[in-house]
């Protein structure tokens, strides 16, 4: 069954003013359960506005949004049990952190599901271990902690309520890069132990190649392409000329290609394009 | 959602009374505030509502738009209706008298008028909002108060303060925005349950939003620091106020539909 599911989904700011927009444009995508799909497009691309549809905290100006099989605005549906199964962590995320704890704050989302104490308390522990937030750390005030530190904390309330499609909105905007290698790296250590559906949004196309499977390109509000990663460089033109970049590596081979040296259209690492060149040369050594 | 407050809002545009000096704005829609007061019979009542519904073509703000800032105000209006329909006693026979419910001609009358006046006093006020930017009418109202500079009053620093505030509104909307969006993603449920359960349900909306406002301060104040702010004294001004000849027409203009309605006051 697919996770997600979104059909001539179409979303409109503001209507019947000046400031009318549209904000996403007839897309139509289907995501797999147990991928781990990395959503990159430019700033206005559409894309925050695509996911907030995912777990309807935005209702589509027309198009159906189809989560597990299940319309989420036909009317059997209960919309809170919807935000239960699509967790959705905003960009900045820490700045919704509350509590007095890091422990209560990461209870939060658990609590409202009106689990048993000994299953919050695990859930809570859980979550916390998974995003490398020690037991002392649990109770401090999340204040206290470091920028990379309270994101964590943020991703880790939303992981205890243990959604089968995980969203992540830029989780590692604005952090250092050692913060930023430690957040992505734990989002993909969870993907791995959970199999949960991960959809993660980034300005940094060498992250999504990195984490991801799948690569979704928002262009103008309108889906440019859902491909693998593996297929998704044979458009490295047309990704640079919507304005995104490509990996340096991938930049590299192109002028390559150019100047008659093709290593094919999936280099997107170096190990891969040192691989191929090796390839090359011990093929040209035979002739 | 919390988007589609109106009140305050400005919409851009490039007609006449857009490009009005604002400070002659705001002292023509009191004169016309004191014109709807002046007003004493539907003649002149009539007049000063076609005048604004005209200003409103003039500046080209859709009729939807004025609808919608009357919204806020529909229970003030059946109110106001309401008592006077029933508590004005006229002199002859009531049209209706009917348990403890009398009403009067005369009742009928006044709360037309009365409704209408209202109804006139918002839209007019709200197009003084719609054609100016929040940031234009705080220099306005700076320069209108200049004078009780004299008498020690810090109108800089309350102009100032009422910029920030002005600037930060549509800010801290979209954050708070923001942080419901986010704690609605955890599950929390904002609007069912009762008085208690929403009091309570509003701590993790409130607390992130003050934190990051007293930052947001703090690091306003540090940056106007950085910049060697020191109030208002010797200050000049990015954009200048500057009357021009479509002012001054436009005040003849008021002035001539505010004589009338005096005029006709003592004619009718």
């Amino acid at each position: 069954m697919n996770a997600v599911e979104t059909k001539n989904l179409t979303y409109k700011y503001s209507v019947g003013t000046p400031f009318e927009t549209t904000a996403v444009d007839d897309v139509n995508v289907t995501i797999e359960k147990g991928e781990f799909v990395g959503i990159i497009g430019h700033t206005g691309s559409g894309k925050s506005t695509l996911i907030q549809h995912l777990n309807g905290l935005l209702k589509q100006t027309s198009g159906d949004v189809i989560i597990n099989g299940r319309n989420i605005w036909s009317k059997d549906v209960n919309i809170r049990d919807i935000r239960f199964e699509v967790g959705l962590v905003f960009q900045y995320s820490e700045h919704q952190l509350f509590e007095e704890t890091v422990y209560k704050d990461i209870a939060f989302g658990p609590k409202n599901m009106d689990l048993s104490p000994e299953e919050v308390d695990k859930r809570v522990r859980e979550a916390a271990a998974s995003m490398g937030i020690t037991d002392d750390m649990l109770e401090r005030s999340p204040f206290d902690l470091s920028g990379g530190q309270k994101r964590r904390v943020a991703l880790a309330g939303v992981i205890a309520m243990e959604p089968q499609i995980l969203i992540l909105d830029e989780p590692a905007a604005g952090l250092d890069p050692i913060g930023r290698d430690t957040v992505l790296e734990k989002i993909s250590e969870y993907h791995k132990n959970s199999g949960t559906t991960i959809l993660l949004v980034s300005h940094s196309m060498e992250d999504i190649v990195k984490y991801a499977g799948k690569v979704l390109v928002m262009n103008r509000g309108r889906l440019f392409c859902y491909e693998s990663v593996d297929n998704v460089f044979s458009k490295s033109k047309e990704i640079q000329m919507i304005g995104l970049d490509v990996p340096q590596i991938t930049r590299l081979s192109l002028m390559l290609k150019e100047h008659g040296v093709d290593l094919g259209d999936d280099i997107y690492t170096i190990e891969r394009a040192k691989q191929r060149l090796i390839e090359q040369i011990k093929g040209k050594q035979e002739c | 959602m919390l988007k589609d407050i109106t009140i305050g809002q400005y919409f851009p545009g490039n007609s006449i009374i857009h490009r009005m000096d604002s400070r002659f704005k705001i002292v023509l829609d009191i004169i016309y505030v004191i014109m709807l007061f002046v007003a004493q019979n539907f003649m002149g009542l009539a007049v000063a509502a076609i005048f604004i519904f005209m200003a409103y073509g003039v500046a080209n703000i859709k009729f939807r738009l004025m609808l919608k800032s009357l919204k806020p105000i529909v229970p003030i209006v059946i109110f106001t209706a309401v008592l006077n329909l029933f508590f004005i006693k006229g002199e002859g026979n009531p049209l209706v008298d009917w348990w403890i419910f009398t009403i009067y001609w005369e009742g009928i009358e006044t709360s037309l008028f009365m409704m209408i006046r209202i109804i006139c006093l918002i839209v007019g006020m709200s197009l003084l909002t719609y054609t100016t930017s929040p940031i234009i009418l705080t220099d306005a109202i700076e320069s209108l108060l200049s004078p009780l500079k004299k008498l020690h009053f810090p109108v800089h620093e309350l102009a100032m303060m009422m910029t920030i505030a002005l600037r930060f509104i549509p800010t801290l909307i979209e954050e708070t925005d923001k942080i419901m969006m986010a704690q609605k993603a955890r599950g929390a449920s904002l609007d069912t349950g009762g008085l208690m359960k929403k009091a309570k349900a509003l701590v993790p909306i409130l607390i992130p939003l003050f934190v990051s406002a007293f930052k947001r301060a703090n690091e306003l104040a540090m940056a106007m620091e950085c910049r060697c702010y020191r109030g208002g004294e010797g200050r000049t001004r990015l954009r200048q106020l500057k009357a021009s000849p479509i002012d001054f027409a436009v005040t003849a203009l008021v002035l001539t539909v505010f004589g009338f309605v005096i005029v006709n006051n003592f004619i009718f």
